[in-house]
């Protein structure tokens, strides 16, 4: 048995899986001031009536890391970085205890200065002295040599109460990034480490030992044990659960837009091939840009709750959400309320939805019939043409090479998947505005609840390695080897491959079932002076994204046995 | 945060899969440094930077200002599409107005590219900062333009391209030609007689440090570009002054060269040589995209950076001094230098043999040119390649007077297909290239 409980803005949803499909699901509002509890009412509600015991895989998304962010109530941490020749490393100052110390590494990883040891033990004693339990270390291109950041961790250890480097979180070079991923992975920890460790506590006391999975922003989970290492991955979860829900359903030989309508947003997202688009930086939150690895996902401020006004005669809908539609008790018109008095809702009063519309209608001079029709073509108008310009931006990223610009691949969306409250709705209009077949994914209410419920475990590896210096390194595994000078790319290839399949191991991943794939590499001649000197190898592997093995889409079942 | 005071626009092909040759200068590696520095400093990441897709430059585009023998499929890969693409789109980005200036970080480079191309030299094939310009004046009407070619060897295919057009200013600083390849550049070529003056050769002494090419530049080449008033300013970036280059001889360093950025103000900078791959271009094109974006850049420094090494010879001072009061004199005498060219009787003529070094191709060459008061002149080129093909290319000017026009078609059409394997028509005036085929 599998479950999947996807804690979101507004509703909380979750599923039951077993060998017959899909058991039960349930949808429960989401209380933000306290979403532990949150959490375990929609875990009891599932529940009800099932052996604790059968519990198999449990996967949770929440927006617990999000709300600190958004909400900017991190509790404070200490960071410490150096930099080195190029933009003063004050500019990316984060937080009111930051120090920027002594060293500097190049591109290759050489040490240009030393750190200064006496000064950060001084930088420690101040850390102390303010009380800050945790501190972030980042040193420019740590991800080519870590041995600052290390050393940095080992003289700060008597001071805090843990260190958290900057070149474990990614292989991706970004300074700036990598001290503001660094920062929220230490900022995100107590609150993180302490509601996840009362969750599973809670549900021992229910009888479910199995470790708890949480969700990631690239579609794939973590055990909880690596979510301690890295809390900051569990930020924007919400938007993979609704495009891992909707994968069942898109073809390998097609581009699929998928749109998850819920009440207050549309957020969007690109399948290609049967593959989730991924973002090509990481994900980008309030004032943070990170390296936190996330699916390709675009979120505007139109759902069915969302205000419908008219202005400079045109209706106007949203980005705010004041409540429900008039139709279920909310003050202001929605969408729904259009769904209302053109008879496309169940349940709500559509006399209310009438009285909303009226003064709005009045103000184009419409009947209330018409200027329902408009604000709903309108809101789907609004959606395909943020849709349009994603798939454009997807389009327009630069590559490098000949060969990748040779190859153009231009996306153009085949069919459109939909999810959400208003899917049903919503998919019957969207099929007269594009081009291909529009499908509301089945379970539509959940699916982001099943997406999350199925997602496999993922996670990827960048090596490094230097045939002249003759090493191999994959700084965020810990991992650094020497090699003959006779590596080449299919060498560095496999070694990236088995650390990869190692890193999902140790995440959670099934052994039997782990895919791994290369997504970049790239073997460079080294030459000095008239002569080859080596070769300048990187490879970049990855757990594919996907559902786990064993789940059938047509008959919505899993043919597992250890499931 | 960190922002742009001048929105900026970068287009980075570094063509990780092409190369001259396996151990070229011009390899797969060159920019593999500069990307990792780029990326890791985060410079796309910050507000008012902004990464665009190369374009791809079309047939048209290459021939608005070749004469390429046989046909541009011959002398070009896919790769050169791109790289002069990627100047092209910086280009439109800065005349649309989505950036305020532009870095086109390309390669292949393309300044020692001719306006007749029998194949590659100085490892350039096209000019890939002529065919941007003449793009943007044929789709956005623009006039005048000054190139400042700051790569250490004389930009002698962007001066071979515009030594007749009054309307576009080149400036190469470069490394004295007695030294350095491609050995010319020298004061006395500044252009031909429709356009004597608006050619500016600033040739420096091996050793110069950042203090003479600052000089140069805020003592020659900003008086100049201000009398001349250009609507676009581009700069061919090269960055092979670095004192750490390995083909040439001068102290420039990577802070030198934003400040050189900075002073400039170029509305477009293209990148040319460079050959320093991990010691300089890292901090040089960082230190040029952080110029242009109107970023600090003090904290910039190259690994081995060390200014008490790098003090130029008093000699070497001299030397420029002398060399920008030559430059400005010609400049501001160009009107009576024109009378004194013109009074030679075969003034309209020029016979030469180029070199392609890196394609081993010597073609033999002779030029004729209207002299012409109202436009740039018509101009009839007539050259043979050592591996016997001969052509005859005639341009018209994009602004030709009717009598030049005239003149252009007759050559055109009077052209012996005998003696020609080739007879090219370079119509600026239609914006049509044709090749007679009877």
């Amino acid at each position: 048995m599998i479950i999947g409980l996807d804690v979101g803005g507004t509703h909380s949803d979750a599923v039951l899986f077993d060998s017959r499909g899909l058991v039960r699901d349930i949808k429960v509002p989401t209380n933000p001031d306290n979403l532990y509890e949150t959490l375990l009412t929609a875990f009891d509600l599932l529940m009800e009536g099932q052996r604790p015991e059968d519990v198999k895989r449990l996967v949770l998304s929440t927006t617990l890391a999000t709300n600190m962010v958004v909400q900017n109530t991190l509790p404070p941490v200490a960071m410490i970085v150096s930099g080195g020749p190029g933009i003063d490393p004050e500019h990316f100052r984060v937080g009111d205890h930051y120090y920027v110390v002594r060293g500097a590494l190049d591109h290759g990883g050489r040490e240009i200065e030393p750190l200064d040891e006496q000064q950060i033990k001084a930088v420690g004693e101040q850390i102390r002295a303010a009380g800050l339990p945790y501190v972030g270390v980042v040193t420019k291109f740590s991800v080519r040599n870590p041995e600052h950041e290390l050393r940095l961790a080992e003289l700060l250890a008597p001071y805090v109460e843990r260190v958290f480097m900057g070149h474990p979180l990614s292989g991706v070079l970004s300074f700036p990034r990598r001290i503001a991923t660094t920062f929220l992975n230490a900022a995100v920890y107590p609150v993180h480490r302490d509601f996840f460790t009362a969750v599973q506590e809670s549900l021992a006391q229910k009888g479910i030992v199995v470790p708890i999975r949480i969700l990631k922003p690239d579609g794939g989970n973590m055990n909880m044990a690596t979510s301690l290492d890295y809390p900051a991955q569990t930020i924007l979860s919400g938007p993979s659960a609704s495009v891992m829900g909707a994968i069942a359903y898109a073809r390998a030989d097609e581009s699929c837009l998928v749109l998850d309508i819920g009440g207050t947003t549309t957020d969007m997202a690109i399948i290609l091939d049967g593959v989730p688009v991924l973002a090509s930086g990481g994900i980008e939150i309030g004032p943070y840009k990170t390296l936190i690895r996330a699916l390709q996902t675009r979120s505007i401020g139109i759902g069915g709750d969302s205000v419908v006004r008219v202005r400079d005669s045109q209706i106007s809908i949203g980005p705010d959400r004041l409540g429900r539609a008039m139709a279920y008790g909310g003050p202001l018109p929605t969408p729904t309320d259009a769904f209302c008095v053109l008879g496309l809702a169940d349940g709500g009063d559509r006399s209310r939805s009438v009285q909303g519309l009226t003064p709005l209608a009045a103000a184009l001079q419409l009947s209330v019939e018409e200027i329902a029709e408009l604000i709903f073509t309108t809101a789907c108008r609004e959606i395909l043409t943020a849709a349009r310009n994603m798939v454009s931006d997807i389009n327009s990223r630069p590559v490098y090479t000949v060969h990748e610009m040779h190859e153009g691949i231009q996306i153009q969306p085949d069919r459109m998947l939909v999810l959400g409250g208003p899917a049903s709705q919503f998919a019957e209009r969207l099929t007269t505005l594009f081009p291909g077949e529009v499908m509301p994914v089945p379970h539509w209410q959940v699916a982001n609840a099943i997406g999350c419920a199925l997602a496999r475990t993922t996670c990827e590896v960048t090596v490094y390695a230097d045939t002249a210096r003759q090493v191999v390194t994959a700084q965020g595994e810990g991992y650094h080897q020497n090699i003959p000078a006779s590596f080449d790319l299919g060498n560095i290839r496999e070694i990236a491959l088995e650390l990869v399949r190692k890193k999902a191991l140790a995440r959670g991943a099934n052994p039997e079932f782990v895919q791994t794939e290369v997504v970049e590499e790239a073997q460079f001649n080294m030459v000095r002076g008239f002569y080859t000197v080596g070769k300048n190898i990187r490879v970049r592997a990855q757990v594919k994204p996907g559902l786990i093995h064993g789940y059938d889409p047509q008959t919505e079942t899993l043919n597992r046995s250890d499931l | 945060m960190l922002r742009a005071t001048h929105k900026t626009g970068l287009v980075f092909f570094p063509a990780f899969d092409w190369a001259i040759d396996p151990t070229h200068p011009e390899r797969e590696e060159r920019l593999l440094y500069t990307q990792d520095q780029v990326f890791e400093e985060g410079l796309l990441d910050i507000d008012g930077i902004v990464e665009l897709k190369s374009d791809l430059v079309n047939i048209k585009d290459i021939q608005r200002v070749h004469f390429c023998v046989p046909d541009p499929w011959a002398v070009i890969t896919e790769s050169h599409l791109i790289s002069a693409g990627g100047a092209k789109t910086i280009g439109m980005a800065v005349m649309d107005g989505t950036i305020e200036r532009g870095f086109a970080l390309v390669r292949p480079p393309g300044h020692h590219a001719n306006r007749v191309v029998h194949g590659a030299r100085g490892f350039c094939n096209i000019n890939i900062e002529a065919i941007m310009i003449e793009y943007l004046r044929r789709a956005y009407g623009v006039d005048r333009v000054a190139i400042v070619d700051t790569d250490c060897h004389h930009g002698d295919g962007t001066q071979d391209i515009y030594w007749h057009d009054p309307d576009t200013l080149f400036i190469s600083i470069h490394q004295d030609g007695r030294t350095l390849y491609p050995g010319s550049g020298f004061l006395n070529d500044f252009g031909g007689p429709n356009a004597a003056g608006t050619t500016i050769n600033l040739p420096l002494p091996p050793e110069t440090c950042d203090e003479g090419f600052l000089y140069a530049i805020e003592h020659a080449v900003l008086p100049i570009l201000e009398d001349f008033q250009p609507q676009l300013i581009i700069n061919s970036a090269g960055q092979d002054n670095h004192y750490s280059d390995p083909i040439t001889n001068m102290n420039f360093s990577a802070r030198g060269y934003a400040r050189l950025t900075s002073m400039l103000k170029a509305d477009i900078a293209v990148l040319e040589g460079g050959y320093a791959i991990e010691g300089a271009l890292p901090y040089v094109n960082a230190g040029i995209i952080m110029a242009m974006a109107g970023l600090d850049y003090s904290h910039l420094r190259e690994p081995d950076f060390n200014p008490d090494r790098l003090h130029q010879d008093p000699d070497v001072t001299r030397v420029i001094e002398k060399t920008c009061n030559y430059a400005l004199e010609i400049w501001n005498k160009r009107a009576a230098i024109t009378h004194t060219v013109r009074k030679k009787p075969d003034c309209g003529e020029r016979r030469r043999q180029i070199f392609y070094d890196t394609d081993n191709i010597l073609e033999t060459q002779e030029e004729t040119i209207r002299i012409c008061d109202d436009c740039a002149g018509a101009l009839r080129i007539d050259s043979i390649s050592d591996r016997g093909v001969r052509m005859l290319g005639v341009t018209i000017p994009r602004k030709a007077c009717s009598r030049c026009i005239e003149q252009g078609h007759q050559w055109y059409e009077n052209g012996d297909r005998n003696h020609y394997r080739h007879i090219f028509l370079q119509d600026r005036v239609t914006d049509r290239y044709s090749e007679r085929k009877d």
